[in-house]
């Protein structure tokens, strides 16, 4: 957050959306959830209390048996270690399609809102275009032909999810551009390009930022949507997989379902919460009340 | 006159959008055969199995399906096909595609509608009782239910659902659409199917329950504070006259739009949702042919349901029109 806000827009602004996000009771919590489960996911290794890929024979132990927290899966795996790595691959995937979509929405959005004309109508068009465009449908179809490795289910979420960022942020820079401080830069002879990404960007960034945040939760979900299919990266566990072995197992094992679905949904709600906080903070007038 | 002029300007609006509408659809057909074209693996060995086949043989199934002639000529084909209602062939099911879709339909939208007016009805009487008194018990109640209804997948809730009203207390059916061991006509055909309905439609209602919630409780709110409402408390009418005749009258609008605007996201969970409980409609079909890389369903389902909402959108837009007195085009 700071990070994005920093360059330009200076200090004081970014202490007084760090006030008003500490306001947000609903923007903390979402911080709190956001921040333990990155926590959870880079220290995988070492909280997991066995190897998630590792078969034993005491297969569909119900939790609390000895040595199993939540229990074992039907190859024996531990349920607890299983749901703990798999919140890496929804962290990875969630951060890195939606920081994709963000920067194809802020490009898109950006040529089109600044530069305008036909260019603008064109871009709008292909945008228009992908947001009708059954996202979760083509996306299936994408993975089932091209394979469901880390990096495609990255680029195909990342590249299906960009339209709402990119109509945000045309807005954004159709309603700066007029304003006298990019007339200014323009009377200095400052190039296209620059006014664009260094003047009008950085002012632009806030709300941007709320539509990343919700993204993350969106692309989470369909990660984990493609994962119940049995389209998940294969050689990782998800938790949208373990959902999908758990579905033919269900009558067996009611906890090979219920803890992976516990995860996801903490995920989602953590990163929607934060996302209502950087409302709060960025625009309180936009803030759900 | 004015009414007159009115609709005119409407079907003016909706005409200039449907003709908006052709280039999307085109745009559709045209990216899922490129992409169909260039996927990896080859129908024709996956419609045969792994029986070793004579040469002769396979090249007579290639030229039967058309599998032999260049890309641009197949998808020239594939265009006029889908003019003339044909949507190509399922290699695993043996049926024209169509057929197959039309088959699935009617069990996919009776789902997908209840579930929409369900979600609607309830969404909308959580969002006015939590409007009635903001920050109240009630209020901070149905909110959080919305917070956690829009991040609970839909899929993992039905297994939910399976867990506690099948297999823990017996009270409906785990899956499928009817009872196989007794056959039920009439009525009772009805109701069996109804019951079987039940756990799919909660499963993909919460959802919408939760975005219908949380939209029509902001709306309420802001439309609350509008002078023709203090001029409605100023005559002496009643707080709920006032909230459910005049106040939710402009509320619901951006709530109709919503349930328009997400139709694509209730097909997505309906496929999910489908897939969890069996349920035989165009989901479950379209997880099937994943598996039996079934290329013309897949395209099939996928300009189906593009067209579906592209339409579904064209509708919201002018329901918008005609319910908003405000809006004229």
């Amino acid at each position: 957050m700071e990070t994005a806000a920093a360059p330009t827009v200076g200090r004081s602004n970014t202490a007084a959306a760090w006030r008003r996000f500490r306001r947000s009771s609903s923007g903390v919590f979402g911080l709190i959830v956001v921040a333990l489960l990155l926590l959870t996911a880079v220290l995988a290794p070492v909280l997991a209390p066995y190897d998630p890929h590792s078969t034993s024979r005491a297969a569909f132990a119900p939790p609390l048996a000895p040595g199993h927290f939540l229990g074992t899966d039907n190859l024996g795996r531990d349920v607890l270690s299983q749901v703990i790595w798999g919140s890496r691959v929804s962290l990875m995937v969630g951060l890195a399609a939606a920081a994709t979509a963000t920067l194809i929405g802020v490009l898109v959005g950006a040529l089109a809102g600044y530069l305008g004309g036909w260019f603008d109508e064109l871009l709008m068009r292909i945008t228009e275009f992908f947001q009708v465009i059954p996202r979760f449908v083509l996306a299936l179809i994408v993975v089932a032909f091209f394979g469901s490795g880390l990096v495609n289910l990255i680029l195909v979420i990342g590249l299906l999810s960009w339209p709402q960022t990119a109509r945000l942020v045309r807005s954004q820079y159709l309603s700066h551009k007029t304003l006298p401080y990019v007339d200014a830069g323009r009377a200095l002879g400052m190039r296209k390009f620059r006014i664009m990404f260094l003047q009008i960007l950085p002012n632009a960034m806030g709300p941007v930022l709320v539509v990343a945040s919700l993204d993350v939760a969106q692309a989470i979900l369909l990660e984990a949507s493609l994962g119940f299919f049995g389209l998940g990266d294969p050689n990782l566990t998800s938790w949208g997989g373990m959902l999908n072995t758990a579905q033919t197992f269900i009558r067996r094992a009611w906890w090979m379902s219920v803890f992976p679905g516990f995860g996801i949904t903490l995920a989602v709600l953590g990163f929607n919460l934060f996302g209502d906080g950087l409302t709060e903070a960025y625009d309180p007038r936009m803030a759900p009340r | 006159m004015a009414a007159e002029g009115g609709g005119n300007g409407l079907a003016l609006y909706a005409l200039r959008r449907a003709v908006n509408a052709v280039p999307l659809i085109l745009g559709v057909v045209i990216v899922n055969f490129v992409l169909i074209a260039l996927a990896p693996g080859d129908p024709v060995m996956s419609l045969i199995g792994e029986y070793p086949a004579p040469p002769e043989y396979v090249e007579r199934v290639r030229q039967d399906f058309g599998l032999d002639k260049s890309i641009p000529e197949r998808l020239w084909l594939y265009l006029v096909n889908v003019a003339q209602g044909d949507l190509g062939f399922s290699f695993a099911n043996r049926q024209p595609v169509l057929d197959l879709l039309l088959q699935r339909l009617g069990r996919t939208l009776i789902l997908m509608l209840s579930t929409v007016v369900v979600a609607s009805t309830i969404g909308l009487f959580l969002g006015v009782i939590a409007a009635r008194k903001p920050g109240s018990l009630t209020d901070r109640g149905a909110t959080g239910f919305a917070l956690i209804g829009y991040a609970v997948p839909e899929f993992w809730l039905g297994q939910i659902l399976i867990l506690v009203f099948a297999v823990l207390l017996g009270w409906l059916p785990a899956g499928g659409f009817r009872s196989v061991r007794i056959e039920y006509t009439g009525l009772a055909a009805a109701l069996d199917m109804f019951k079987h309905m039940l756990l799919p439609m909660a499963a993909l209602s919460f959802r919408y329950m939760a975005i219908t919630t949380r939209l029509t409780r902001a709306s309420l709110l802001e439309v609350m504070s509008a002078q023709y409402i203090v001029a409605a408390r100023g005559r002496g009418l009643s707080e709920n006259t006032i909230l459910w005749r005049h106040a939710l009258r402009a509320a619901a609008l951006p709530v109709v739009t919503v349930i328009g605007y997400n139709f694509g996201f209730i097909v997505a969970g309906s496929a999910l949702v489908e897939t969890v409980f069996g349920w035989p409609g165009i989901g479950r079909l379209m997880y099937d042919s994943i598996y039996t890389r079934d290329y013309p369903v897949l395209l099939g389902i996928l300009l189906f349901v593009s067209v579906t909402v592209i339409i579904v959108n064209l509708i919201t837009d002018a329901f918008y029109a005609v319910l908003d007195p405000r809006v004229r085009y």
